[in-house]
């Protein structure tokens, strides 16, 4: 309790200068302790992105749920989808808990995804028109996500933590689910293998753009700065896809597939990996939901939304008449 | 009498048409109702019924699969290729279970009706329950043995879909008009659900599940109360509207859905997926 009367008698400077010096200790930032505007604001753009792009995630993959070619294998996506789902469920109520001061829930969080203003990210907004996709999206994509979370494994504000931690062990075996369906592709047919080729060469400037630009003189301004300075992250966008390029790569390699750029090789001298640049002006693009199938993947968020107003309302009075 | 094997079982012409037509009526009810409820993936009313109606669609997909591997091993062919390469004609499915969520298609301006969800699961699932109870007693003791595994993942789908229903229906207001439209429309199917088909007597005399009589008045218990405690009634009749399911006969519905679920596996029913 002093403690507490005493924390409320320092000056913003000092509250601040403490909160720094635990999160360089690194203790954890709960919901109910004390945090930086900018601090908090970084924190609820971040995680409230990341929570509705599990649930914009779910819908290219859904699209081959009822369409998956065995029991098996029907079952497993359901599976996997329904993760998605879950994670982004975990997500928006740690957001939600981050926008309480504001007077805001997850009701702002929908309206703010209908109207543009909350984004999500860039790999949802692509086509995938084949079974191949679904199995690339596993595979790839979560192998992907599995990078940048594991970056943030760490992150100084807890709940966060301890969410990305769940999510991460289940992203393992999607991307289990996503390798096992590639591989059964490449070790069948000339007609599945070239689906699976087609489908690495539809996705890969997705995959390259996946881990946002290096810097940013390429969409005007990055949070990449005030992510690490706050111990929420520790890698840049380009130490992420370096690592990306190394863990996948030789798998990509392994099952006969051809690289979507012949330019790419590995650079002994500065122990980097040299590709082409993707068009970032495409990413820009993409991100202000003016990718490929942002629109009708928005649509199909709003419709569900509105198709159960009633649902959501006959709920709430019955819970404040009881 | 019990069968303790398949290969009992097929020695006996009669015994094994009647255990059969039973495994493609489970088996089928199961899994074009699955495939409806993964339709339904990512649109339903909120995240955390996204999540919870997943979930029960895997276990009723993983009940189909169940059924279907009794029928594999029954010498009817390769489980994957009963749920995916079958005529419509020979589904034995009940039609109610194979009617469309809404207007729209999951993919295109899908307008499900979540009340006719709540109201077809609910009354299924209250009918499957009792249905499992009756197989587990069965002549043929691998149907009674799954009849076992499913009954026990069954509890926790009834209570769901009970919760969503005394919700709605005393929500009042729209929510209880859009409930009592669903449950006509249900009821105007549900027959259908609770016939057995032309090979029903058959079935009863081999001691493989009770009578549809029997089956039927329990479900009509069952019912009636629920529907005492939301202060409404069940309608009186129970009709096959739209088809003979258990006969083969089915709708344009079951067509589109049977051509969708198996888009990827007609590409090469010889291939491994």
């Amino acid at each position: 309790m002093d403690n507490a009367i005493s924390f409320e008698m320092l000056t913003e400077e000092e509250k601040y200068k403490h909160f720094i010096e635990r999160i360089e200790a690194k203790s954890k930032i709960e919901a109910d302790d004390w945090m930086p505007e900018e601090y908090r604001k970084t924190l609820i753009k971040l995680i409230s992105m990341h929570g509705i792009s599990e649930i914009m995630g779910a819908l290219p993959e859904k699209e081959w749920v009822p369409k998956a070619p065995s029991l098996k294998r029907k079952l497993g996506i359901m599976a996997k989808v329904q993760d998605e789902m879950g994670h982004g469920q975990l997500l928006l109520r740690v957001a939600e808990d981050l926008m309480k001061p504001y007077g805001k829930n997850r009701e702002n969080i929908m309206q703010d995804l209908f109207t543009g203003e909350l984004k999500f990210h860039n790999v949802f907004h692509m086509e995938a028109p084949t079974w191949a996709d679904a199995g690339l999206i596993g595979w790839l994509v979560d192998g992907a996500a599995i990078i940048t979370q594991t970056n943030m494994l760490d992150a100084s504000y807890g709940p966060y933590a301890r969410a990305l931690k769940r999510i991460c062990a289940e992203e393992v075996f999607h991307a289990q689910h996503g390798e096992s369906i590639i591989m059964a592709l490449a070790e069948g047919t000339a007609e599945q293998r070239a689906m699976v080729q087609d489908s690495l060469n539809r996705w890969w400037e997705a995959l390259l753009m996946f881990f946002g630009p290096g810097d940013s003189s390429t969409t005007g301004t990055s949070k990449q700065d005030i992510t690490i300075k706050y111990h929420i992250r520790t890698k840049t966008n380009e130490q992420l896809r370096q690592d990306f390029f190394t863990k996948y790569i030789p798998r990509v390699l392994s099952l006969g597939l051809k690289l979507p750029d012949e330019s790419m090789r590995f650079d002994d001298e500065s122990g980097k990996w040299l590709y082409r640049q993707p068009d970032w002006s495409r990413f820009k693009e993409i991100i202000k939901n003016k990718g490929p199938k942002s629109e009708s993947r928005l649509r199909l968020r709003k419709i569900s939304y509105e198709t159960n107003e009633w649902v959501r309302e006959a709920l709430s009075s019955r819970s404040s008449g009881m | 009498m019990k069968i303790l094997t398949p290969e009992e079982a097929i020695k006996n012409n009669a015994y094994k048409n009647a255990l059969t037509e039973l495994l493609y009526q489970l088996a089928d009810d199961d899994f074009i109702l699955s495939y409806r409820g993964s339709e339904w993936l990512g649109l339903a009313p909120h995240i955390e019924e996204d999540v919870a109606f997943s979930s029960i669609n895997q276990d009723t997909m993983g009940h189909a699969a169940m059924f279907y591997q009794l029928l594999e091993n029954l010498g009817e062919g390769k489980m994957d290729g009963l749920a995916h390469n079958r005529p419509a004609n020979r589904w034995r499915n009940a039609c109610l279970l194979e009617k469309v969520n809404g207007t729209g298609h999951y993919l295109n301006e899908p307008k499900y009706d979540w009340a006719f969800a709540v109201c077809r699961h609910y009354f299924y699932t209250s009918f499957k329950k009792i249905r499992m109870e009756s197989l587990k007693t069965s002549s043929y003791q691998p149907l009674a043995d799954a009849a076992v595994r499913v009954s026990i993942e069954l509890f926790y789908h009834q209570l769901h879909w009970k919760t969503w229903f005394q919700q709605l229906m005393l929500a009042g207001g729209e929510a209880k008009t859009r409930m009592e439209k669903a449950i006509q429309t249900v009821c105007n199917d549900f027959g259908g659900v609770l016939g057995l088909g032309s090979l029903g007597e058959s079935m009863v005399t081999f001691s493989l599940i009770d009578s549809e009589e029997t089956i039927k008045n329990r479900w009509n218990c069952l019912m009636e109360s629920i529907f005492e405690g939301v202060s409404s009634s069940l309608p009186e009749t129970l009709g096959s509207m739209n088809g003979d399911g258990r006969n083969g006969v089915h709708t344009q519905d079951l067509e589109a859905a049977l051509k969708t679920l198996s888009e990827v596996y007609q590409l090469d029913p010889t291939a491994t997926w």
